[in-house]
């Protein structure tokens, strides 16, 4: 760089664009302004190991792990200029010690050594101080395969104690909550807990005591963690010291299968991974998603699920003889269906569909509207109060797909003259799918009683299942591949973690073979898998237009305008803006 | 590759006869016949025989004292001189065992049991014999000195269910041991 008014440095082009020069390990990248320096070195594709840092919590910088090494290049001499080399950049004066990298931000010709004897050595010494007081009960501890302590430890320890004396004793299995349990001893003092509940769940419940190594964290006095949120925490500590109740001992993480899927718990659709082993669920976990549910999800949903190896579930076709159900098969009972509802007028027949639903099954509900001919077809609102937070006031998961399906904004307003229909003798035959009509539908025994006819799509058995003269054993949320449009109008796939207990099916599979059923048509003209379904789907739905379900991406795509937001996003990016976190 | 030519050795006529050959090992042959019905085979002792030749008369008779430290036989849960079930259900034996013959379903140790610190034990644990091939990797890796192979082999049994060992019978079979290291005790 010989003349530097003709040519611009780097540090002149990085500026243009908001960014600055930042070497890292020896190879220089521009990374915006103001960037943290962990990020830029997650960024440059360097891991740097860190417990207290989270990105949408405050930075507190004290576990001091993610030290790295530092350098500026040193101030001229007064009246002297800066020096650049042939690459436009000064030379760095390296810090003789570490710095945390959490908390500090980026500058212009800045230098992080992430590897090297300084940050190593720093790195086995934070480790030792973490492990003196720790209890090493890794074998009975329910973090142990999913921890950073294990995982530092091995990357970055040191491998031995010199530690002679004796541990501190603190606190073990405390229920600090209905949901969690705390270990004391466990614990390494990251506050990330702390900062959960103070500034995203809004609650704060939890603090440090005492000084040094007899710092403990616990529950302020006459207060316990019964937060909605709370669940939260448990996936946010690094080590095993909060664990939930729900997943205690249940199974080692390492026998889990993660599966990427979303709740269908209300309109939110948070993204999930549902962890699994053989066919039984057995936690679920919140997903990153910054435009739907940050890292968090409610409590309520996450333990709320049902699960293929559940007592209560239907495993086989039903069909009620005296007043008794019968187990029988696929064939006979889909026969029996569509031979009791030829002896009905279309006008006759109600369909109601479900909210939570996917848009493959409510899609097959409106062809079988079609089919049949009948004009009720409607799905069960479910209003809610919002808590504010992630939960929404849609309780139903997919009103918005039903909305675009349907191709009606208000896509319940039938089931109002359904119900009055049935009351006054109009509509004599009701088929409900994944809907029990006693609950948010508003019907009475007397109403069901009252059909001639009452086929319904039940994973479980309810009082519905009780009350139908044909049941069909159906898929819990779990067991269902589809996509669903959260109240944001965001398109997002469901994966099938399980399979069906049972002859138990997907919803669409059920009314595909009932409308084959109906009309008595060859089997290969309709959709055989899913996916064949979700094409004719996105063909035949403007907003869906090439959005098949392997199109759809992991993140989900917005289809619709609704004019919703999500209040703990909206708060995130107040606080992202204000600078407290990195967001 | 040079080619060797080997001669057949020339016999003498006795040698061609073999009938003298056949005599001789007669003779060795009701050598060990009389010293067996006398009841003094030569390492009949060490063998353990029946007295009646060489042959162990198994299962009345046994080699069980000869089998050496490091035999490895039917894999088993130990409990230690505290009386305290030393596995915890970390089920790291789940995981490494190749045939997949063990399965747990862990649990919670009650909170007025004496060692309810330790928090977390077996609520099942099954190995099933059919599938276990004796390698002995979940002894290998236990960390908390809990599962043994045993010096006993013959597993038998009417049907596969009789083949499953159950938590109960694994610590039948595996009984104390003793001098194993303590680290649930006070002072880690």
């Amino acid at each position: 760089m010989s003349d530097p008014t003709t040519t611009q440095l780097p540090k002149d082009l990085a500026a243009e664009n908001g960014m600055v020069n930042v070497q890292i390990d020896g190879h220089w990248i521009q990374v915006p302004r103001g960037t943290r320096m962990i990020e830029a070195c997650k960024i440059a594709e360097k891991e740097i190991p860190h417990y207290c840092y989270h990105s949408k919590l405050s930075s507190p910088g004290n576990c001091r792990m993610c030290l790295v090494q530092m350098g500026m290049p040193p101030r001229p001499a007064p009246g002297a200029e800066p020096e650049y080399n042939d690459d436009g950049y000064q030379e760095i004066g390296w810090m003789p010690r570490p710095v945390i990298s959490c908390a500090n931000t980026v500058a212009e010709n800045m230098g992080i050594r992430t590897s090297g004897e300084l940050v190593e050595k720093c790195r086995e010494g934070v480790m030792e101080f973490l492990l003196i007081n720790h209890p090493l009960d890794c074998p009975i501890c329910d973090q142990a395969g999913e921890c950073s302590l294990q995982e530092f430890s091995v990357g970055y320890g040191k491998g031995q104690s010199r530690f002679k004396e004796d541990k501190i004793k603190k606190p073990k299995n405390v229920k600090i909550g209905p949901r969690i349990r705390l270990d004391d001893e466990r614990c390494i003092m990251c506050s990330r807990c702390i900062r959960f509940m103070d500034e995203v769940a809004d609650e704060p419940v939890l603090g440090f005591s005492e000084r040094g190594t007899h710092t403990t964290v616990g529950i302020f006095p006459g207060k316990e963690l019964d937060n909605n949120y709370g669940l939260n925490t448990v996936d946010l500590c690094p080590v095993g010291a909060l664990t939930s109740n729900d997943f205690r001992f249940q199974m080692r993480t390492w026998f889990l299968k993660e599966t990427d899927s979303i709740d269908t718990h209300c309109g939110t659709g948070a993204n999930i991974t549902i962890w699994t082993r053989g066919n039984k669920i057995f936690r679920i976990t919140p997903r990153q998603n910054d435009e739907v549910n940050s890292c968090w999800m409610p409590d309520s949903h996450r333990l709320n699920y049902i699960c293929p190896t559940d007592e209560d579930r239907l495993t086989a076709c039903l069909i009620k003889a005296d007043g008794v159900h019968e187990e029988t098969c696929w064939e006979s009972a889909l026969e029996a269906a569509s031979e009791a509802l030829k002896q009905f007028d279309a006008s006759e027949i109600a369909i109601i569909a479900s909210g939570s639903q996917t848009n493959e099954e409510l899609f097959m509900m409106l062809t079988l509207a079609t089919e049949l001919g009948s004009e009720h077809l409607s799905i069960v609102a479910r209003d809610q109060a919002s808590d504010n937070m992630l939960i929404s006031s849609d309780g139903n998961a997919n009103s918005t797909g039903a909305k675009l399906i349907f191709q009606n904004s208000a896509p319940s307003s039938q089931l109002a003259n359904i119900l009055e229909g049935v009351r006054n003798g109009s509509i004599k035959a009701v088929i409900a799918a994944s809907e029990n009509l006693l609950e948010a539908a508003g019907f009475s025994n007397e109403d069901l009683e009252a059909l001639e006819l009452l086929i319904s799509i039940n994973s479980q058995a309810n009082a519905t299942a009780q009350a139908s003269d044909i049941v069909f054993p159906g898929a819990a949320p779990a067991e269902k591949r589809g996509s669903m449009v959260n109240i944001t109008g965001r398109l997002q796939r469901l994966n099938a973690a399980c399979i069906p207990p049972g002859d138990a099916r997907s919803d669409w599979e059920i009314i595909r073979d009932l409308i084959l059923s109906i009309s008595g048509e060859v089997a290969q003209e309709a959709p055989q898998s899913i996916d064949a379904l979700s094409k004719i789907l996105a063909s035949s739905i403007p907003e869906f237009e090439g959005k098949h379900l392997t199109a759809i991406s992991d993140l989900g795509d917005i289809v619709a305008e609704t004019g919703h937001s999500i209040p703990l996003l909206k708060r995130e990016a107040e606080r992202k803006a204000n600078g407290e976190i990195v967001g | 590759m040079a080619t060797i030519k080997v001669t057949r050795p020339k016999l003498s006529l006795l040698e061609k006869l073999y009938f003298p050959s056949i005599v001789k090992g007669m003779f060795v042959t009701f050598k060990h016949a009389v010293r067996s019905l006398r009841g003094k085979s030569i390492g009949g002792d060490s063998l353990n025989t029946s007295g009646l030749g060489v042959t162990m008369q198994y299962p009345e008779q046994k080699w069980d004292d000869h089998l050496p430290e490091y035999y490895r036989g039917v894999p088993t849960l130990v409990t230690d001189e505290q009386d305290r079930e030393r596995c915890v259900s970390c089920q790291l034996c789940e995981f490494i065992c190749p045939p997949k013959a063990i399965a747990i379903i862990p649990g919670e140790i009650d909170s007025d049991d004496p060692w309810a610190k330790v928090e977390k034990r077996p609520k099942e644990f099954d190995i099933d014999m059919t599938r276990c091939i004796y390698c002995g990797m979940c002894e290998e890796v236990c960390p908390e000195q809990a599962i043994f192979l045993r010096k006993d082999y013959a597993m038998t049994g009417l049907t596969r269910a009789d083949m499953v060992n159950d938590k109960k019978r694994l610590y039948e079979i595996g009984g104390v041991r003793t001098g194993l290291v303590n680290k649930w005790n006070d002072i880690k």
